[in-house]
């Protein structure tokens, strides 16, 4: 395993050796697990809701707002996509809005792995990263070799993150190691000669970085919630992720913020600092914003950047830029001012 | 990526004060007017986030106590004749002005008390048209209470209420008092006279009766007057222990009914099993909610020896999120402390934890220049004979004790001349009962802490007071069981020859 070292953690490699024993057996993992501090529900949605009233304005909302748009992985996975689809999608990500050139761009183009070829010569040499959705997605219903050829050819066609699915199943009957084996397996598969990586750190990149997704609402419990958090931490995930967008409960306030909680806690216990990314379901300004205030009270200055904090989104950015220029203009404009790619 | 990487600081986001229409003077309410003190007398109120006045209010003094007594005693006589339903229709009436007029109130209550716009907006107006909504379905309901069938109200209620939660205080006074037929004579704290004068306005725009509510502003002496009228028959009090003891003393040997609902040092106990970051959030919500001016805050943090650095870490990256100043900021986390008086008492029982050997920490924060404002403060190494682990501080100051097994944590929970909250966090339900069980306190939180709710029925162990508040139970102070029906039939039994009843002759 590979993981992001920071800086300060200079000693990581050492702690993480130390927690190896607890992925030493089925067992010791499952004890593990199971010993992570509990979750109360009540309190952990009341904190997130009240974590929802902060009140941003003016200079802290403009800054919020060209954050998020930064960290967008502007995204299409409908089973209709196209060369020209993609194509589209990709020169909205470079320039979000065409009246307003001090638009920031997004941070990476989210595709399915046949897509990323295309993508990836749509976004030239704008920095823009391609984040690929691998391993049998959304379901994850396939056997490991299935999963590791979508990685590879994913990451062969230039994908800079893999977005992997973990098997629910496996999952919520308990065979904690089999998802853990599997996330080992996917992230040796995104190794690749020469590819760039945004790993901070890793020095030169030798990887695609890896994005693990939950799918939170079949995971069902906060308490799984927070076992897959460290499971797929353990096991080397660069980001976890908290869905695919693709069942009735995504991303909320509250799954995010304990798994916020969760890369804090990873951090000061191992000093491996890991991303966050929620998908699905975050449509507008305002629900962006709670966001990142969650990050900022909870992790703070340090998570507070692309690197670490994503936004997994088709239709958010039309709505950040439409706030943008009522921030700039003092007027409300409207769908037709911002482009529909 | 943004250009240039600043912070996300947040822009200030104040709530605006133009919706309150402030009079330069108040007088005091009575018999439905607003009417100047019998001797001329006012006084000040300030906002204690500024140190800017406010308003000036009457000062009611022996005669005014006796002119609203007296108003309230002749309102009762109607008041009390109407069915229950008529009353209810009242209460409804007002609890639905006062969410009407709540972002007015949320905005007035935090000028005057200093405490966080997002409080008084998302707690305590709230909370308060909640408790009239509440009784309000009681009022034609009092037969089924459990209070034997058609309980009698007892007359004139002389109320008293502390600064800390000035609205919710009142209504939690006046809304059962007013279900069961009784009228008021209600004084507000001399630090926050003016949300009760905007309800008395309130009370105008209902058409209550007049007489039914009267508000006295003023001080101590005119407390004390209003709790030795004879024409009182029941007075209820909030605030401080001492104060209490003095009206036990007053009405001791009178037929005037008591409500006391005094001071705590609830004990926050929490077990190695607890969901922590959930725990974390409950201790700061026990002990910072409202500036720590809660009777039933959660200021003894009972932690198990095995969890304590990872608690207390915790708690401490937490308090660092903590956002002090303008209490009208939207963002606002910690207002004011309310007077300079508290803020004294506050900062004397800091230094003497200090004194005593306790170890002291404070986030860095900022505190505005002017006002009177107290960081939020945590002392560890903190024992049971530590002055700041007995006395109640009533401020944003926290003290954190340890213990071993569930026996000592009980042990020391119960070891305080206290007896109003507690707070349990495990993630075991057998515990949770066990323990509960076993606390001496009127409320026991699980797994959360400061939460309120008209249903629920509030009130103390020893020095913590007597009688119940909010529920059911709250209803048992403002009624009289000596029954009508009931008795008369009693009595007429009792007049049989012989002893015999009506119906065991035969048998």
């Amino acid at each position: 395993m590979s993981p992001v070292v920071p800086a300060h953690a200079p000693d990581a490699a050492g702690r993480l050796a130390r927690l190896a024993d607890v992925t030493a057996s089925d067992s010791a993992l499952r004890r593990f697990l199971h010993g992570l501090p509990g979750v109360d529900a009540v309190g952990l949605e009341a904190r997130a809701a009240g974590l929802g009233t902060r009140s941003i304005k003016t200079t802290a909302k403009a800054y919020a707002i060209d954050l998020a748009i930064s960290m967008i992985d502007l995204t299409t996975l409908e089973g209709a996509d196209t060369p020209g689809k993609v194509r589209a999608l990709c020169a909205k990500g470079v320039r979000p809005d065409p009246t307003d050139r001090t638009a920031p761009q997004v941070a990476a183009i989210c595709v399915y792995p046949d897509m990323v070829a295309v993508a990836k010569d749509a976004l030239g040499a704008s920095g823009i990263h391609v984040a690929s959705v691998a391993t049998a997605f959304p379901a994850g219903r396939a056997a490991l070799s299935v999963k590791l050829a979508d990685t590879a050819e994913a990451v062969a066609a230039g994908a800079d993150e893999i977005d992997m699915v973990i098997d629910r199943g496996a999952f919520l009957s308990g065979r904690y190691m089999e998802v853990f084996e599997t996330i080992r397996a996917v992230k040796l598969a995104c190794a690749r000669p020469g590819g760039t990586s945004r790993a901070a750190g890793s020095g030169g990149g030798t990887a695609a970085h890896l994005k693990v997704i939950f799918e939170n609402g079949e995971l069902s419990t906060y308490d799984n919630i927070r076992r897959c958090s460290w499971l797929a931490m353990l096991a080397g995930a660069d980001f976890i992720k908290t869905s695919t967008g693709k069942v009735a409960v995504n991303a909320t306030p509250p799954n995010t913020l304990l798994m916020l909680e969760a890369v804090r806690d990873f951090r000061d216990a191992v000093g491996v600092q890991v991303g966050v990314k929620p998908a699905g379901g975050i449509r507008t300004t305002k629900d962006a914003v709670k966001y990142l205030v969650m990050v900022n009270e909870t992790l703070g200055d340090d998570w507070l950047s692309p690197d670490w904090f994503r936004f997994g989104a088709s239709s958010l950015l039309n709505d950040l830029l439409m706030q943008r220029q009522k921030l700039s203009t003092g007027r409300y404009s409207g769908p037709d001012y911002v482009t529909v790619d | 990526m943004t250009s240039t990487h600043q912070k996300f600081a947040y822009a200030p986001a104040p709530e605006s004060r133009a919706i309150v229409d402030l009079a330069p003077s108040y007088g005091l309410f009575i018999d439905g007017e607003f009417t100047e003190a019998a001797d001329g007398t006012v006084f000040k109120t300030v906002s204690p986030s500024t140190e800017e006045v406010l308003a000036e209010v009457a000062r009611a003094g022996e005669a005014d106590v006796d002119r609203a007594v007296k108003a309230a005693g002749r309102a009762f006589t109607k008041w009390s004749a109407l069915p229950g339903a008529e009353r209810g229709k009242y209460l409804f009436r007002i609890a639905r002005i006062l969410q009407e007029r709540s972002r007015e109130l949320a905005v007035l209550e935090s000028l005057d008390n200093g405490k966080p716009i997002r409080e008084t907006r998302d707690f305590d107006l709230p909370t308060v048209a909640a408790h009239f909504f509440y009784y309000a379905g009681w009022a034609d309901k009092l037969d089924y209470a459990g209070y034997g069938p058609n309980p009698r109200p007892l007359g004139v209620a002389g109320q008293i209420i502390p600064w800390n939660f000035p609205l919710l205080m009142l209504a939690w006074k006046i809304a059962p008092a007013l279900a069961t037929g009784n009228t008021v004579v209600l004084k507000p704290a001399e630090t926050t006279p003016l949300s009760a004068l905007f309800f008395a306005d309130v009370c105008r725009q209902a058409g209550l009766p007049r007489g039914v509510v009267n508000i006295l502003t003023g001080y101590g002496d005119a407390g004390a007057a209003l709790v030795a009228h004879e024409g009182v028959a029941k007075v209820a009090f909030t605030g401080s222990t001492a104060v209490g003891k003095a009206i036990a003393r007053t009405v001791a040997g009178t037929r005037k009914k008591v409500t006391l609902e005094l001071g705590g040092k609830a004990a926050n106990i929490v077990f190695d099993d607890a969901p922590i970051d959930q725990a974390v959030e409950g201790i700061v919500n026990g002990i910072f909610f409202n500036q720590g001016h809660v009777c039933c805050a959660g200021s003894r943090l009972l932690v198990q020896e095995s969890v304590q650095d990872e608690v207390l870490d915790a708690l401490k990256r937490r308090m660092s999120t903590l956002r002090v100043g303008d209490p009208l900021d939207k963002n606002t986390d910690i207002g004011a402390i309310n007077s300079p008086e508290q803020l004294a008492r506050i900062t004397a029982l800091a230094e003497a934890g200090e004194a005593e050997g306790a170890e002291r920490w404070a986030p860095a924060c900022e505190l505005p220049e002017s006002g009177y404002w107290f960081a939020p403060t945590l002392f560890t190494g903190v024992t049971q004979a530590h002055r700041i682990a007995r006395e109640e501080i009533f401020g944003p100051v926290l003290s954190v004790l340890t213990f071993r097994t569930p026996a000592e944590a009980v042990e020391k929970a119960n070891n305080t001349p206290y007896g109003l909250s507690a707070g349990i966090w495990t993630e075991k339900g057998s515990r949770i009962l066990s323990v509960a069980s076993k606390l001496r306190a009127g409320v026991v939180w699980a797994n959360t802490f400061n939460k309120f709710d008209p249903t629920s029925p509030f009130g103390g162990y020893k020095e913590s007071g007597h009688g119940r508040e909010g529920g059911r139970h709250g209803l048992e102070g403002y009624l009289s069981e000596a029954a009508g029906p009931t008795s008369a039939h009693d009595g007429h039994l009792q007049a049989l020859p012989g002893g015999e009843r009506e119906g065991e002759r035969d048998r």
